[in-house]
């Protein structure tokens, strides 16, 4: 016969968990190391071959990626359990698609060349898979605080790496950094009548003189640089962190 | 599975709410947007005349822009024989407001030649007069455009700006990028000793310093390099009935 025990069901009461302990700090440093969403996910390289060839767009385009990523996926989590099941996908593009827009419209109206400048690229934020990806791997079954955490933790993530990127290119692509903003600082090249540069490979003497042969290396504009450069980046961390290897 | 019904609500709830908020932020934003895209292309203007200007345009705050724009610049109309429209001209070829600044070059390049209508900015400064046209033509992956300012003798190029679409950064988009690609349209010249047009070419191959009808292309770029040739060669053709009038007007009048 089986004994059957009346056990009074303990009542755990549950601590009110800190706005930002250390759940909320994993989501966010995370995606800058061992979860970054291009170097270990590997999502979201076609945005990071396109933009990267100067820093300036990069910087613009990191923000706003920040900006989609987080706010989808606080919009996501709210709404997590009211959608319908067949309409998943679509209900997360709508979501993703408004925000874009969103951003589209506010450049527009507070930085119109800058939105002349990225145009291109902030469409291509709807197709960028990490946004996409952090719905689907996270918001979909977290609470919305956590969820707009590692939104914007991945977002960050993914900036970091653009610029990363973008620095290296734009150096040694174009002898600039900055080009294109009110900050621009030309680094190595000739200088003539139009654009001073502080390594000023026309030179006749001085520090400049020593690169008289330099060209830029015309290989960092285009779009196949980016993504040796990425390889290189996935190499590095990973022979950082052995454990990574073969994660993704 | 939820039901098709509350599947159709959500999606429908869904819709409504989103529309609503673009609607409103489109709406409410739509006309300092306008106002942004008018005082852009303002700017480009200016850019072409930037050597008869004290301050960089691209550095002016907008307000400087519409100031200048406003003060200095005489802007006119001209269809494909040359004539100077009226405002009402203006309003028939399908521009509200009746102002040359407001031409669409795209929307008259889909419209048949003969019917088609150009901008002209009259650019008066204490160092001279100067006539700027507006080009558009294709480049390597879209649309390119710009502005060419000429001297007061019809023949010389003051200075000009490129803008484009969706060219390669660092290649094609060199033509807005770079400062020093419109700067070599400088004193290059549209019609030779004998009153040819010639336009300006874009060689590739570069060493064109002597020559006065050509510029150095960019490296890596040649079918924007070439869309800017074209574009240059059948933009300013459009100018040429006016042009022509007014240097003959200039010989009469001494």
């Amino acid at each position: 016969m089986a004994e059957t025990t009346a056990t009074t069901p303990e009542v755990t009461v549950k601590e009110k968990e800190p706005l930002f302990g250390k759940a909320e700090k994993k989501l966010l440093l995370d995606p800058l190391g061992d979860t970054n969403p291009i170097t270990i996910q590997v999502l979201g390289i076609c945005s990071a071959l396109a933009v990267t060839s100067l820093v300036y767009p990069s910087v613009v385009m990191a923000i706003a990626v920040v900006f989609v990523c987080g706010f989808s996926s606080l919009f996501t989590s709210l709404v997590r359990n009211k959608i319908p099941k067949q309409v998943r996908m679509i209900v997360q593009l709508v979501i993703i698609a408004t925000l874009v827009t969103i951003v589209e419209l506010t450049l527009k109206r507070f930085n119109y060349p800058i939105y002349k400048q990225l145009s291109v690229y902030i469409g291509l934020i709807i197709t960028n898979c990490i946004v996409m990806g952090r719905l689907e791997a996270y918001a979909m079954a977290n609470r919305p605080w956590r969820a707009f955490v590692d939104g914007l933790g991945n977002g960050v993530g993914y900036g970091v790496i653009l610029i990363i990127v973008a620095v290296i290119r734009e150096v040694f692509g174009k002898g600039t950094l900055f080009a294109g903003s009110p900050i621009q600082i030309n680094i190595i090249g000739a200088s003539n009548d139009e654009i001073g540069y502080l390594i000023n490979t026309a030179a006749e003497s001085g520090f400049g003189s020593l690169f008289a042969g330099y060209y830029n290396n015309n290989l960092m504009v285009l779009p196949a640089a980016a993504m040796f450069i990425i390889g290189v980046l996935i190499w590095i961390q990973r022979s950082y962190r052995p454990t990574l290897v073969d994660v993704s | 599975m939820n039901s098709t019904s509350s599947v159709i609500r959500f999606v429908v709830i869904m819709t409504a709410g989103v529309a609503l908020t673009l609607a409103l932020l489109s709406t409410s934003w739509g006309g300092q947007i306008k106002a942004n895209e008018a005082i852009f292309n303002k700017r480009a203007i200016l850019g072409a005349v930037s050597d008869y200007l004290t301050e960089d345009p691209k550095l002016m705050p907008d307000g400087k822009i519409e100031e200048l724009f406003g003060s200095k610049v005489e802007q006119i109309a001209l269809d494909m024989s040359g004539a100077v429209l009226t405002k009402e001209d203006i309003v028939a070829s399908g521009y509200k407001g009746g102002k040359p600044e407001n031409i669409d070059l795209a929307k008259e390049k889909k419209k048949p030649e003969a019917e088609r209508i150009f901008p002209l900015y009259i650019f008066n400064s204490e160092k001279g007069k100067s006539y700027i046209l507006s080009i558009r033509g294709s480049g390597l992956w879209d649309e390119i455009w710009g502005n060419i300012a000429l001297k007061d003798d019809l023949t010389t190029i003051a200075g000009a700006t490129f803008d484009h679409k969706g060219e390669t950064p660092g290649l094609g988009a060199e033509i807005k990028d770079n400062p020093t690609f419109p700067s070599r349209f400088k004193g290059k010249k549209i019609f030779n000793e004998a009153g040819v047009y010639t336009s300006v070419d874009v060689k590739k191959t570069g060493g064109t310093d002597g020559n006065p009808y050509a510029v150095d292309g960019i490296s890596g770029a040649t079918v924007t390099a070439d869309g800017v040739a074209e574009m240059l060669q059948r933009g300013i053709k459009y100018y040429l009935p006016y042009l022509n009038k007014q240097a003959a007007a200039k010989k009469i009048n001494g």
